[in-house]
């Protein structure tokens, strides 16, 4: 299941920090995340509401709202930068090399045109493909996702389309040109369970079909089991713990990561109580100092109020939390 | 437990909650005059179409099913939202749709809340905290003192583990889960039995999910209240709930104990689900992408409405509709193949 690293990863994220600079001082939203992606593997990113996730996806296709900006760090696609590039020039990436599925299907669709039109159009812009070159291709990409009947259904509006079958629909657009990276930030959030699967085993088979990396952001673990090779856990705007996917969910190392993974209810073993993780994640104007969640966490050490743990490797995983510094560093910190 | 909360004439034995039959159909036609002009028949969606189950006091039923299934319309007919097409509720033997007058209506409304799904479009932003709370409490005129009604929010927003100096905040001052908080106290005000709660942390984080589920158990326990329970997401049903409802296109398809519902599923319906189901455990089991999607509501199949879908429909199941029966399970099935023992038991 892991992939070997011997060339370089497809997506590489360093260091990656973004603001939001507002009347009352900068906020950081994503502060010092790193990760990288190889071809054919797909990356969990999971965490509460507000935790980063969906920024850091953002910044990474270039499509982070001003006055939100990259403030440092850099992001690399097959070795390229690709956060200091003209919006012109990333534009053409976005499309070509990244496709990006977000949550809600019907956004993503413009309802004054039909299936067809948007995917042909899509398909025209990148491929050097004729109108009906780009037609067959298109209709191609709708079996592929799963729409039956596809050569009926391509002169379709989107609402002529059920939730889960718009959801196909923006997945093939995604897909038109045969992006190397695919960001899909929460794509079955809206959906029933029953369409869920439908969808999460189609990304996982055009993951392994076309070697694309994919960034799966959600906040289901359900789903990330069942999809990601490894997951990277956020919280307030950091990597709290990223590893393969079974280690991190069926051995956390982070005190965050075991409150939620306590935290949900579970169908082969009935609770009177879930796990309670107590207070809620930070606002971004009131990050504590030394680790983020040193208020909230069960394990809070004298350290922890004042230091900031970055990722420190542990087993298979890396965590960013105090427990699981070497005793070394300590001593040498006196 | 229930003695003490129930009031004087009411049935000690029973259920505290019953559903009878009930239905509700949307005209979704096109106006009249477009209609005649182009020829249409009236549209009717049958949103429920015979829904019965019974809630003991202190108890938890669950109602899960897909999108559009029918779930919240229920909701909405139980708490007196929508009229009935047809059926009825019953709160302790009473039959709550035939009360039409305000007075006869008001006492047994007060004894019933609803929570609903989402906790931002559901407290009014204008008003602080405090003033939210104590709104069903005025409405239903339970307090004149200003003291005691200022005591009594004090008191409900410490039993949703708020500070009572919360209640001079405004709504957009809390978070998602800390909302759902307010609004749980705002239900829990009047003093009622019973708690339709819709979803309600479905728009919340998983952990922010369990300290609102722990909540609602301890409170229950605490209260002694009785709950119906909606949501789309099985393991939190499994978690809450005592019994199970499985909806699909307006009707229950199953009905049966938590445990054994999970356990031992009857319905090709609820299998289906259950088996789509992400495998958290990550036990290699794999989930099986279920087949098609759920039909038209305005235009269902016929027999069983789920025959499209089902792996074990035959000629009866495109012909009959088969109406609920007891199933191995100690559930009621509404299935032919379950009744004709077709399907073989669910193994691990
Ligand atoms: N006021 C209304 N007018 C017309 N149709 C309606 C109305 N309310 C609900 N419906 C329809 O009735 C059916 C059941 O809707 P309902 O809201 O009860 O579903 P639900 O099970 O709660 O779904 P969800 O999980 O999406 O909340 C749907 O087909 C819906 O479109
Ligand atoms: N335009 C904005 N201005 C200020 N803060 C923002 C803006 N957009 C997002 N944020 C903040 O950045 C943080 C991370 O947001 P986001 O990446 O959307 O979280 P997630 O996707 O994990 O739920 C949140 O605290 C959010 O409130
Ligand atoms: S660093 Fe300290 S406060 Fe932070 S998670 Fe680890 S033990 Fe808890
Ligand atoms: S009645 Fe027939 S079609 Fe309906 S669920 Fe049972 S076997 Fe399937
Ligand atoms: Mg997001
Ligand atoms: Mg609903």
């Amino acid at each position: 299941m892991t992939s070997t690293r011997a060339n370089r990863p497809l997506l590489e994220v360093r260091n990656l920090r973004v603001e939001f600079p507002t009347r009352r001082g900068t906020l950081v939203a994503v502060d010092d995340v790193s990760f990288h992606i190889d071809a054919g593997e797909v990356l969990g990113v999971v965490g509460e509401s507000g935790a980063g996730k969906s920024l850091t996806g953002a910044a990474i296709i270039g499509l982070l709202e001003p006055p939100g900006r990259i403030a440092g760090g850099e992001v690399r696609l097959e070795d390229k930068r690709i956060d200091n590039l003209s919006a012109e020039h990333l534009r053409r990436i976005r499309g070509r090399q990244i496709g990006a599925v977000f949550q809600d299907p019907l956004t993503s669709l413009d309802p004054l045109f039909t299936v067809g039109q948007q995917l042909v159009e899509t398909i025209m812009t990148h491929l050097d493909l004729s109108e009906a070159q780009a037609r067959s291709r298109a209709i191609e990409l709708l079996r592929e996702v799963g729409i039956p009947g596809a050569e009926r259904r391509i002169d379709h509006y989107p609402h002529q389309f059920s939730g889960g079958m718009r959801q196909r629909v923006v997945i093939a657009l995604a897909l038109c040109a045969q992006p190397r990276l695919i960001i899909a930030d929460e794509p079955t959030t809206a959906l029933d369970v029953s369409i869920q699967a439908q969808i999460i085993t189609l990304l996982k088979r055009l993951c392994r079909e076309h070697g694309a990396a994919v960034m799966l952001v959600t906040h289901d673990m359900g789903v990330i089991a069942e999809t990601a090779d490894r997951v990277a856990v956020m919280y307030a705007g950091r990597i709290a713990e990223i590893g393969p996917v079974g280690e991190v969910i069926r051995k956390p190392r982070h005190p965050y990561t075991i409150g939620l993974m306590g935290s949900i209810p579970k169908l082969d073993r009935a609770v009177a109580r879930l796990v309670q993780i107590e207070g809620a994640m930070p606002r971004l104007t009131a990050i504590p100092t030394g680790c983020a969640f040193n208020p909230r966490c069960p394990k809070v050490f004298e350290r922890c109020r004042h230091e900031r743990p970055d990722l420190m490797p542990v087993e298979t995983n890396h965590a960013a939390c105090w427990l699981h510094a070497p005793t070394l560093t300590e001593a040498t910190r006196g | 437990m229930a003695d003490g909360s129930t009031p004087p004439g009411g049935p000690k034995s029973g259920p505290l909650l019953s559903v009878r039959n009930i239905a509700r159909y949307f005209d979704v036609s096109k106006p009249w005059l477009a209609r005649v002009i182009e020829g249409q028949p009236r549209l009717l969606l049958k949103a429920v179409d015979g829904v019965s189950f019974d809630i003991p006091r202190g108890q938890t039923l669950s109602l899960v099913g897909e999108s559009g299934c029918g779930k919240s319309t229920v909701a909405r007919l139980v708490v007196g939202l929508y009229r009935p097409t047809r059926g009825q509720v019953e709160f302790e033997g009473v039959n709550v749709t035939a009360l039409r007058r305000r007075s006869e209506l008001a006492p047994i409304r007060r004894r019933f809340q609803m929570i609903f799904q989402d906790p931002y479009a559901s407290l009014n932003p204008r008003w602080r905290v405090r003033d939210i709370i104590a709104e069903p409490i005025r409405a239903h005129g339970l307090m004149k003192d200003s003291g005691a009604l200022n005591r009594r929010v004090d008191e409900l927003l410490r039993l949703v583990r708020l500070a009572p100096a919360d209640g001079e905040k405004y709504p957009h001052e809390f978070s998602g889960g800390q909302r759902q908080r307010i609004s749980i106290a705002r239900a829990l005000s009047s003093n009622p039995e019973f708690l339709v709660c819709d979803e309600p942390t479905s728009a919340l984080d998983v952990s922010v999910q369990a300290q609102i589920l722990n909540l609602m158990k301890d409170l229950q326990r605490e209260l002694g209240l009785t709950y119906l329970f909606i949501s789309h997401n099985l393991a939190v049903v499994f978690h809450i709930s005592d019994r199970v409802g499985v909806m699909y296109l307006g009707r229950i398809v199953e009905l049966a104990e938590s445990k054994a519902l999970f356990a031992a599923p009857q319905h090709p319906y609820t299998r289906m689900l259950l088996d789509a189901i992400p495998d958290l455990e990550m036990s290699g089991r794999g989930r099986t992408p279920v087949a098609g999607e759920v039909p038209n509501p305005l235009n269902p199949p016929t027999g069983c409405a789920f025959h499209p879908r089902c792996p074990w429909a035959n000629e009866r199941c495109r012909r009959e509709e088969p109406v609920a029966k007891p199933a191995p399970n100690g559930a009621l099935a509404a299935c032919h193949a379950v009744e004709e023992r077709r399907i073989p038991e669910k193994t691990g």
